[in-house]
């Protein structure tokens, strides 16, 4: 169906979808409902990663002890994303598939570089979500495609912490800006890798390349590692937030998370 | 487009547009004018619904969506006219409310908390209703309420869904 | 003051509120819960430009849609209606529901499509085509005021729709005499109530009765006499029906131009209508914006503290269009220093037309932003004193002895006692406990401030600012009414003559008037009488309902009481004076003279019991008249309201220099609203109010773009403090009753929104003083906070590093 009529939308939970159509800012010819697909539902835990069925409802995810044990950084940004009620509608994939530079899921799929995976036809299309995410609600979704799942990458070998943080003005709005890491330590509380994410603040969410490799990541440390990491960091402006805040925002943030996943990597609940 | 919705545990059919949205739906046709509309874009939960256990905003679900699920408003909570549950009595104890619009989708939120946690802090009680805007209370005396019908649950040894105040008639 | 609190039965205790039954059963009967069959819906067509001529209106695609009944522009409605009533004299700013000729905001409706449902009058709007032409517009009110800015009404010849100076007491002279003088400036954003529920109105036309039936969500004074006088019907050919709930109002709710339109409607279609905003709607053109208003303060003080003189100009921006809103520049002159003993004043009010959605009466009309920029000022005065901030408002407060209190715009206070109240708030607080962990936090690296305000709630409102601002305007009355009727079987029914927003007025009327007759309240009956059944009254607006509802209902009990014991005495034959009524029966030396069932039997029954020119039955009204608010303004000074609450704020805040996310630490508020009636209603009122503060300090404004467009039209955008922003609120009471009123009670209807968001500014002040900034325009968004720190710490680095 959804190949055949370029202007039907696929509606999934309907959290961010409905409001559009409410307040008549979408006009889709047609809807289809993918939340009764079971195949589209579900936690997969396989070697090559977790996926996650497009149609698994945020609220689902949260609970899910295969989420919490094999991808923390996503259980971490869950309870920032939405309130109760419309974690429990929105799904894991209309959230990837809406691209909002704030998203949370879409953060960290962008940090973790999952898989975003569409059904094409009888064609799966896979993207890296880094390489999805190309503008604000602009996707590289293929026109007539269905998100089928997002392919999180495993948690990594050895002493793993990560940190999720956002500020927004009201606790549960879209964010001013949004930062995620995720670090490996070795037994000696060196680094092994460390992976920072920043979200909310530009058009789409970025990935930041660091090199921290044999850091011990002190505070000191830290502020470096963040401030090479954002140099490049584009900020946008609106109402509510100027763009030097929203810079400002995120280097601040990104601090508090990389230091926060290095506190729970050397707690070390391994 | 007919759909059988199931709505305080009692079917019906309805033959409704595709693009209505399940709060419509309950007001419109099931005449249960309980659930409210504020602002028909997902952010007010005035229009919330408890939907297979879980709070949700009927105004973002459309109502051919429905079908099969098992969905409760205000009205459902007590079988009896003139009787009230034990969320809604602790509600009037503490005069968590004022002039009773966002009433009914705040009481389904505390329900749904109380639901899956029983002895919620108040933290818990500002998360689950912090998706419902109250213009009037200021939350002080919401959030008394739920604490308060939280402690007569536990009293009880009971779920929100099963337990009636205790206290008839005006106090 | 007639009675003391500790006497009262069901006064003052902490009794249910008889209301909340029927809304936690999701049982309470809002407008849109109004089915009639055959009901018709209305979708507007909106104005798409700040300010545009409408060339042209092409209904004929709309018309042909399915369920299309009719299609009307504002040219069409125009020639068949009245303009809506100016409060002011400004008879050339003509207002009708739909733009006429022009479109003056954006967003403003433009046609009205009538259709089978709401979503095909939608679906039809979406194809009527309007062409404009684009003119100049004005957003700024102090553009506004400019000879270059376009003139949103050119009939009238400029935006001002007021420009008033009032002069009183010897303020040259006390500039002169003053040692010190400063001058500031803070505005306060456009924001608003916005209830949950949108308004909302359902008509319908009898053509054999020729009556309109209305059931509308709302609390406008004078609401069925605007409909009637507009659409050219009779008054008593409108018949409002007060048994709607309304879902929250605050002052907001007036909806004259959609009753108009839907009565209009109904006329003409024969058929009832229906006309709920939707959320769009009702947050671009349902006319309900607040107060937008900038202050320049200009103040004289000695060096021990002493604030002598101000003077104050409030430039008020109206929107497009005049309405009843600039009154709210008049309403504040009635407590114009605050709680302060200041000896002269003068107030410039400026109100001008912009090209922004229409201002409405908001919680407080007026005082709450006034009463940020008089503490806002007394701040200023004791930092630049160096003065410790409690300690000048000390010095300045009237002193309980001073009572009453003559200020120098004419109107006396009625009772207070500041200082105490002060004292217990920091009492409670442990005050220097609160310094000392302000000063923790700062030592942590944090931004930490504490706030204060000391405000007034004027209260019992009547329309004193009317005539004060229109001399063609004569209205020295404001009155409320009760009814009380006890019928065959000895049950008692009040009547009350007004919707409620969720104040509780059937819980208010009924305490009263079961402590006056000794009855259960739970036992009595209320009513609402539609408008053509009601007594005369002024809905519930200016803080007034305790004073004005609850003092109506004690004078109508007392009169049925005297009654009673007239009877009595005729029946017993005991003099008048040896009998009291009690317990529901009048006593005499011996004993119970006559229980309740004996008084219904005789003024129900037994008329040949009754004295000699008595009616039978058993029924008394009062019709209560503002307490002092008798006469009319005289040289530019009035009594505007009888009664004078009194609110202290203290709070801390907290917040990263970088996020700068306010949190509040701790929140305290000494309130005294005088003798409390149900004090589950009044701590409601407060809470409710100090959260619809925070929101205005830091959260919710109507902001426009360059092109004049609301960027904040959706819940999305125009934020609302939600349970995570509002934090536990500690409320420390007092009660200095009023010598006017029945039981000492005062207004507590806007109380916390009139101190809160002076208080939360103050603490954030506090927080980055050291830094020398100033954040003079609320609401104060975490980026403003946030990027005038960086500013002035990269400023500072600079210096040191030079």
């Amino acid at each position: 169906m959804l190949a055949h009529d370029p202007e039907a939308r696929v509606l999934a939970g309907g959290q961010t979808l409905m409001p559009m159509l409410a307040m008549r800012l979408s006009r889709p010819s047609m809807l289809v409902d993918i939340t009764r697909l079971d195949e589209l539902r579900g936690i997969d835990v396989a070697s090559d990663g977790v996926a996650v069925g497009a149609a698994t409802v945020q609220a689902h995810a949260l609970r899910s002890s295969d989420i919490a044990s094999e991808v923390p950084l996503l259980a971490k940004a869950l309870p920032n994303v939405g309130h109760p009620p419309t974690r429990a509608r929105g799904t894991i994939g209309g959230s990837i598939a809406h691209g909002d530079p704030s998203a949370e899921i879409a953060l960290v799929a962008a940090l973790l570089q999952a898989e975003i995976v569409f059904r094409e036809g009888d064609n799966d299309v896979s993207f890296k979500a880094e390489e999805f995410f190309i503008g604000p609600m602009v996707t590289m979704a293929p026109m007539g495609g269905c998100l089928t799942r997002v392919v999180f990458p495993k948690r990594p070998e050895g002493r793993v912490g990560t940190g999720f943080q956002e500020v927004a003005s009201r606790r549960s709005d879209y964010a001013f800006a949004s930062a995620a890491a995720q670090v490996v330590l070795d037994d000696d509380g060196e680094c092994l890798s460390l992976c920072i994410g920043v979200g909310s603040v530009g058009d789409f969410p970025v990935r930041c390349d660091v090199d921290a490799a044999g850091s011990r990541l002190t505070d000191d440390e830290v502020r470096g590692i963040v401030e090479d990491a954002l140099t490049d960091l584009e900020t946008v402006e609106d109402l509510h937030a100027t763009a030097a805040y929203r810079r400002r925002a995120a280097a601040e943030l990104a601090r508090r998370v990389v230091r926060e996943a290095r506190d729970e990597a050397l707690e070390g609940s391994k | 487009m007919k759909v059988e919705l199931k709505v305080n545990g009692r079917a019906s059919e309805v033959d409704v547009e595709p693009r209505k949205s399940l709060l419509d739906c309950l007001r419109d046709d099931l005449d249960l004018k309980a659930t409210h509309a504020g602002c028909e874009h997902g952010v007010c939960g005035a229009c919330t619904v408890i939907i297979d256990g879980q709070a949700v905003r009927s105004c973002l679900v459309l109502a051919v969506q429905g079908d099969g699920l098992d969905i409760r408003t205000a009205e459902g909570l007590t079988d009896c006219a003139g009787e009230l549950d034990i969320v809604q009595d602790a509600f009037c104890d503490t005069h968590g409310l004022q002039c009773g619009y966002c009433t009914s989708g705040m009481i389904l939120a505390a329900h749904a908390l109380l639901l899956e946690n029983q002895a919620p802090t108040q933290d818990d009680i500002r998360d689950a209703i912090s998706g419902n805007i109250c213009r009037c209370t200021g939350y002080g005396q919401i959030i008394e309420a739920v604490e308060l019908a939280a402690d007569r649950l536990r009293q009880r040894n009971a779920r929100p869904d099963e337990a009636l105040s205790a206290e008839r008639g005006m106090a | 003051m007639t009675e003391q609190s500790s006497q009262n039965r069901f006064v003052s205790q902490p009794r249910r509120v008889r209301e909340d039954r029927r809304f936690v059963a999701g049982k309470g009967r809002f407008v849109a819960d109004i089915d009639i069959p055959g009901t018709l819906h209305v979708a507007f067509v909106a104005g798409t430009y700040a300010a545009a001529r409408i060339e042209s209106i092409d209904t004929s695609a709309a018309l042909d849609m399915p369920g299309v009944v009719d299609i009307v522009t504002g040219d069409q409605l125009a020639a068949e209606i009245a303009p809506l009533m100016n409060g002011l004299d400004t008879p050339k700013v003509r207002r009708y529901p739909l733009a006429v000729g022009d479109v003056r905001y954006a967003g403003e409706w433009v046609c009205a499509v009538v259709a089978e449902s709401r979503e095909q009058a939608e679906d039809a709007a979406d194809l009527v085509r309007v062409r404009y032409a684009k003119r100049d517009f004005v957003l700024d009110a102090e553009e506004a005021l400019t000879r270059e800015a376009p003139v949103v009404h050119p009939d009238h010849g400029s935006n001002v729709l007021l420009d008033k100076t009032f002069v009183w007491g010897g303020v040259e002279e006390d500039f002169d005499r003053s040692d010190e003088k400063l001058s500031l400036r803070v505005t306060w954003g456009r924001n608003s109530t916005v209830p949950i529920e949108t308004f909302g109105v359902v008509a319908k036309w009898d053509p054999w009765e020729r009556i309109l039936d209305v059931w509308a969500s709302i609390q406008m004074p004078k609401y069925a006499d605007q409909i009637a006088r507009a659409l050219g019907l009779p008054g008593n050919g409108v018949r409002v029906h007060y048994d709607v709930d309304v879902g929250g109002s605050y002052g907001v709710k007036r909806g004259i131009k959609h009753t108009v339109l839907a009565g209009f409607f109904a006329r003409r279609l024969g058929r009832p209508i229906r006309l709920i905003e939707d959320r769009i709607e009702n947050m671009r053109a349902g006319d309900a914006h607040g107060p937008e208003r900038i202050f320049d303060i200009d103040v004289a003080f000695n060096r021990d503290g002493t604030v002598r003189s101000m003077k104050m100009r409030a430039l008020d921006n109206a929107g497009a269009y005049a309405g009843r809103a600039p009154f709210q520049l008049g309403k504040p002159i009635g407590a114009i220093v605050g709680p302060y003993r200041i000896n002269s004043v003068q107030y410039h009010a400026l109100s001008v037309t912009t090209n922004k959605t229409v201002e409405e009466a908001v919680r407080g009309f007026g005082q709450s932003p006034t009463n940020y920029a008089i503490e806002t000022m007394m701040d200023r005065v004791a930092a630049h004193l160096g003065m410790d901030r409690l300690e000048l408002r000390r010095r300045n407060l009237i002193r309980k002895e001073q009572f009453p209190y003559l200020i120098p715009s004419g109107t006396t206070y009625d009772s207070g006692d500041y200082h105490t109240v002060i004292d217990k708030v920091l009492l409670h607080a442990d005050y220097d406990a609160l310094v000392a962990e302000r000063d923790r936090l700062r030592a942590e690296g944090q931004c930490a401030g504490i706030g204060i305000a000391a405000c007034l709630e004027p209260s019992g409102g009547n329309s004193s600012f009317e005539p004060l601002l229109n001399e063609k305007n004569r209205t020295s009355t404001w009155m409320e009414s009760v009814r009380i009727n006890v019928d065959a079987t000895g049950a008692v029914i009040v009547a009350i003559h007004t919707t409620s927003a969720g104040q509780g007025h059937e819980t208010l009327a009924a305490t009263v008037v079961g402590e006056r007759l000794q009855i259960d309240p739970d036992a009595i009956r209320i009513v609402r009488p539609d408008s053509l059944e009601s007594l005369p009254g002024n809905s519930p607006v200016g803080s007034r309902m305790a004073i004005m509802l609850g003092g109506a209902a004690a004078r109508a009990a007392d009169t049925l009481r005297a009654q009673i014991l007239q009877i009595a005495s005729h029946v017993s034959g005991i003099a008048e004076e040896k009998l009291t009524y009690r317990e529901a029966a009048v006593h005499g030396p011996d004993g119970v003279v006559m229980d309740w069932a004996e008084i219904v039997d005789v003024t129900h029954r037994r008329f040949h019991d009754l004295p000699e020119g008595m009616s039978p039955g058993l029924s008394a009204q009062h019709i209560l008249q503002v307490p002092t608010g008798t006469a009319l303004p005289k040289d530019g000074k009035v009594q505007m309201y009888p009664c004078f609450s009194f609110e202290f704020h203290l709070v801390l805040i907290a917040f990263d220099p970088i996020l700068a996310k306010p949190e509040i630490r701790r929140y305290v508020i000494g309130h005294d609203c005088g003798t409390v009636i149900n004090p589950h209603i009044v701590r409601g009122m407060t809470l409710g109010g100090i959260a619809h503060g925070i929101g205005a300090a830091l959260l919710e404004e109507f902001a426009y773009d360059d092109d004049g467009q609301l960027q904040t039209q959706s819940f999305l955008d125009y934020l609302m403090p939600s349970s995570h922003e509002v934090p536990n609120v500690e409320i420390v009471h007092h009660c200095t009753p009023s010598p006017h009123t029945e039981f000492g009670q005062k207004g507590s209807g806007e109380s916390g929104y009139l101190g809160a968001p002076a208080a939360i500014s103050g603490a954030i002040h506090d927080a980055i003083a050291s830094r020398g900034i100033t954040l003079d325009k609320l609401p104060i968004r975490m980026s403003a906070i946030s990027d005038a720190i960086a500013a002035a710490d990269a400023v500072q680095k600079k210096g040191i590093d030079v």
